[in-house]
C-alpha cells in the first residue's frame, strides 16, 4: 500500500492549518458565507438539511486497518456514532460541527487521510475496482496508476477551477466493477496487438440529469504516455467546457455537443505538444509505484482447505455467506471476502463506529491490514485465507456485518436522499429499506439471482439509478414523493443507461411495482438468465404491461 | 398567501433554526416569528439577511407554514424533516428530544 512521503505529509498538514484559519475567520465574521463556501467545499464540507456534512476521501477505495479504525474514531468523536460509505468509495459524516471539523481533519491527517478532492470543481478522488490486486480476472493491479493520477491531479494548478467537477475511474480487469464508462474519463486496462499493457480511454460518460455512456477517444494509450494524455484531455475540457450554465458544464455535455471525433482531434493536437515533456512517466518510475502496491506475503497454500469445506457443510448460514459474498482470489488458498453494509431493512452504506473499528481489526488479523470500500457501498477484505473464512464470518456475524446478499436484490445502492441531503426531492433510504424487507428472505433472493436496484433521491443521480437493472428516481410531485422506474441500466463493461418505464408511482405503490416487475421476470426468464439478460431479450413491453396494464 | 417563517442553519453547528421575534434564532419552530403577508415576509427576510446575522446563521430563507392545533408546522415535507431529523433515524435530530 502507498505510504506518504514528506511532500504528501506537508501538503495535508498545510491544508489542514489553512482550513483551521479559514473556519476561525468565518466564525469571527471576517469571511462572509459567499467567501467561505468555496473554501469549505474544497475541504469536503457541505451544509445539508440538518447539519454540516464532512466527506472524507478514500483514494481508490483503499484503506489500512488503522485508517478504518480512525474513521470509526471520527464517527464516535465528532459525529453521532456512524458514517455513510458512498458511491464514490468515500465516507460521509452527517453531523460534524463546523468549529470541530479542523480537529477532525487533523486527526485524519495522523493516518494519512484528508478531505481533499471530495468536492468542488476539481478532479475528484479517483475510483477503481475494489478487488484490485486480488481479483483472479485482473490483468494488472490498477492502483499504482490511480496513485499516480492522485499525485498528478491533487492541487493541479491548471485544473483547480474547472467548469465543473471531473471524475476518473480505472479498471484493471475486463469485468468492470468500477463503472468506468459512466465517468468523465474511464480507463480500461488491456493489451494491444504487441502484447503491451495500456489503457482504453473513454470520455464523456456520466450520470446526473443528462446521462451518457462514455465514448472511446483512444483505444490504447501506453502507461508511459497516460499522464500527458490525461493532461491533454483536461486541457481541452478546461478550455472549451461551458461555464455559462452549471447544468451544461460537465465534460459529457461538451463531448456530446461537439462530437467525439472533434474532441479526439483537439485532444490529439494538444497531446502532440506535450507528450514528450515532463509528464512522460518512465518505466523506472512506474516500477516504483508498482512496488508500493506489491502483493502481501501470501503463503504457498493448496487452493482447497478441507476444514473450510467441513465448516460449510456444518453451518448453512456460513455456506450461504460464502456463496454470495466470497469471491475467487488470484492466489491459491485465499479468497476475497465482501462485507455487506446492506442488512435486511437497514440503511445502505451506513456503519457504526464500533463496526468500523471491528473491520479495521479484522483487516489486520485476516487480510494483511487491507480493506476496501466499494462503489456499491459495501466493504471488502481482499486477502483472506480460506482457512480463516469461518472465523472471520463468525466475528462479522456477531456485529451484524455478515448479511449474505452481495449482488442480490437487497444489495441496493441508495443515496442519502431527502433524509439528509439539501438537494434531494424525495427520500431514498426508506424505500430501499422497504424493498429490502419485502425481499429479505434469502432463498427468495437467491431464486431471483443477480439484480441491481439503485435508488436516487433526485435527478443528480448519486444513487446511480440510470445504471440500475431496476433504477428508481425519487421526485417531488406537488409536494408528494413519487418514484420513476427505469429498466435495463447497467454499470458493467456492458454499460447502458436505463429507459424510463412510464409514469411514476406513489410512495405507497412503488414497492408493489418492483415486486410486479420481478414476478414477471421470474415468469418469463429462461434458465440461467439474470433480470438484465431477460430485459435485453424481451425489451420493455412485458414489464410495462405488468406496471401499467392497459394504461 | 400562506403563513411564513424564516429558517436557516446555525453557523457553528449547522443545525436548522428559526428566527424569533427578537431577531434571535431557535431550534424550535414553535418559537418562530410568523409573517402573515408578503410585506411582513419581506421585512422578516431583511432582518434575517444582514451582515450581523451572518455571524450566527447561514443561508436564511422563507418557508411556508400552517397553524395546526395552535402550533406552526411547515407545509413542505422537506421542511418538516428539518424540524424533526432523518425519518430513518428517529433517535437523532430534534425528534429524539
Amino acid at each position: 500500500m502507498y505510504r506518504y512521503d514528506d511532500f504528501d505529509r506537508q501538503l495535508v498538514a498545510e491544508r489542514t492549518a489553512q482550513f483551521r484559519d479559514q473556519v476561525a475567520r468565518r466564525i469571527s465574521g471576517e469571511l462572509t458565507e459567499d467567501q467561505f463556501k468555496p473554501l469549505r467545499l474544497m475541504n469536503g464540507v457541505y451544509l445539508q438539511l440538518h447539519a454540516y456534512m464532512l466527506r472524507v476521501a478514500v483514494p481508490y477505495g483503499t484503506l489500512n486497518g488503522e485508517q478504518m479504525r480512525k474513521l470509526g474514531y471520527i464517527a464516535r468523536t465528532y459525529d453521532k456514532g456512524y458514517g455513510h460509505f458512498t458511491t464514490r468509495q468515500n465516507i460521509q459524516y452527517n453531523w460534524p460541527k463546523l468549529n470541530e471539523i479542523p480537529d477532525a481533519l487533523a486527526d485524519l491527517a495522523t493516518v494519512e487521510m484528508h478531505a481533499i478532492q471530495t468536492s468542488g470543481n476539481c478532479i475528484r478522488n479517483t475510483t477503481t475496482d475494489q478487488y484490485a490486486g486480488a481479483a483472479a480476472d485482473e490483468i494488472e493491479d490498477p492502483r499504482p496508476y490511480c496513485e499516480l493520477i492522485r499525485q498528478w491531479s491533487t492541487f493541479h494548478p491548471e485544473f483547480t477551477y474547472l467548469p465543473r467537477k471531473f471524475k476518473i475511474a480505472v479498471t484493471g480487469s475486463p469485468n468492470d466493477r468500477a463503472a468506468v464508462r459512466v465517468h468523465d474519463i474511464g480507463l480500461r486496462m488491456h493489451k494491444n496487438a504487441a502484447g503491451e499493457t495500456g489503457f482504453e480511454v473513454t470520455i464523456g460518460g456520466g450520470l446526473g440529469r443528462t446521462p451518457f455512456v462514455g465514448k472511446t477517444v483512444r483505444d490504447f494509450i501506453g502507461k508511459n504516455d497516460l499522464f500527458s494524455y490525461l493532461e491533454a484531455i483536461l486541457r481541452v475540457y478546461n478550455r472549451f467546457g461551458r461555464r455559462d450554465n452549471k447544468y451544461k458544464a460537465r465534460f459529457k455535455i461538451l463531448v456530446h455537443e461537439v462530437g467525439i471525433d472533434d474532441i479526439r482531434q483537439q485532444v490529439e493536437e494538444e497531446w502532440a505538444k506535450i507528450k514528450d515533456g515532463s509528464l512522460r512517466v518512465s518505466d523506472d518510475e512506474i516500477a516504483q509505484y508498482i512496488a508500493q502496491f506489491a502483493p502481501p506475503a501470501f503463503e504457498e497454500l493448496q487452493d482447497n482447505d478441507p476444514e473450510f469445506e467441513r465448516r460449510k457443510q456444518a453451518h448453512p448460514d456460513f455456506a450461504a455467506w460464502v456463496r454470495s459474498n466470497v469471491i475467487a482470489h488470484k492466489q491459491p488458498g485465499y479468497a476475497i471476502a465482501n462485507i455487506s453494509l446492506k442488512p435486511i431493512g437497514g440503511i445502505p452504506g451506513d456503519a457504526t463506529a464500533a463496526q468500523m473499528e471491528l473491520v479495521g481489526d479484522l483487516a489486520d488479523q485476516y487480510s494483511f491490514g487491507d480493506v476496501r470500500v466499494t462503489h456499491e457501498q459495501n466493504l471488502v477484505l481482499p486477502h483472506v485465507k480460506k482457512a480463516d473464512l469461518f472465523s472471520l464470518w463468525a466475528e462479522l456475524n456477531g456485529a451484524q456485518l455478515a448479511t449474505a446478499n452481495l449482488g442480490f436484490v437487497t444489495d441496493i445502492i441508495a443515496c442519502p436522499g431527502l433524509d439528509y441531503c439539501a438537494l434531494a426531492t424525495a427520500r431514498s433510504i426508506p424505500l430501499s429499506q422497504r424493498i429490502s424487507e419485502r425481499f429479505g428472505d434469502l432463498e427468495r433472493q437467491y431464486d431471483i439471482g443477480e439484480l441491481k436496484i439503485k435508488i436516487s433521491g433526485c435527478i443528480n443521480a448519486c444513487g446511480h439509478h440510470h445504471v440500475g437493472h431496476i433504477g428508481i428516481l425519487g421526485l417531488d410531485k406537488r409536494g408528494k414523493e413519487f418514484y420513476q422506474i427505469t429498466l435495463g441500466g447497467d454499470a458493467s463493461q456492458d454499460a447502458a443507461i436505463g429507459k424510463i418505464a412510464g409514469a411514476g408511482f406513489s410512495e405507497a405503490e412503488v414497492v408493489d411495482a418492483i415486486e410486479a416487475l420481478i414476478t414477471r421476470y421470474i415468469d418469463i426468464r429462461t434458465v440461467g438468465e439474470r433480470f438484465i439478460d431477460t430485459y435485453r431479450r424481451v425489451g420493455m413491453d412485458p414489464f410495462k404491461e405488468v406496471l401499467y396494464g392497459d394504461r | 398567501m400562506s403563513l411564513q417563517v424564516v429558517t436557516a442553519n446555525r453557523l457553528d453547528d449547522g443545525l436548522a433554526v428559526f428566527m424569533t421575534a427578537d431577531d434571535g434564532w431557535s431550534t424550535d419552530i414553535r418559537d418562530a416569528v410568523c409573517a402573515k403577508d408578503a410585506q411582513q415576509a419581506e421585512a422578516l427576510m431583511a432582518r434575517a439577511d444582514t451582515q450581523k446575522q451572518q455571524v450566527t446563521v447561514v443561508g436564511p430563507y422563507l418557508i411556508d407554514v400552517a397553524q395546526e392545533d395552535g402550533v406552526l408546522v411547515p407545509t413542505k415535507y422537506r421542511e418538516v424533516l428539518r424540524t424533526l431529523g432523518p425519518s430513518v433515524r428517529t433517535d437523532l435530530g430534534y425528534q429524539a428530544g
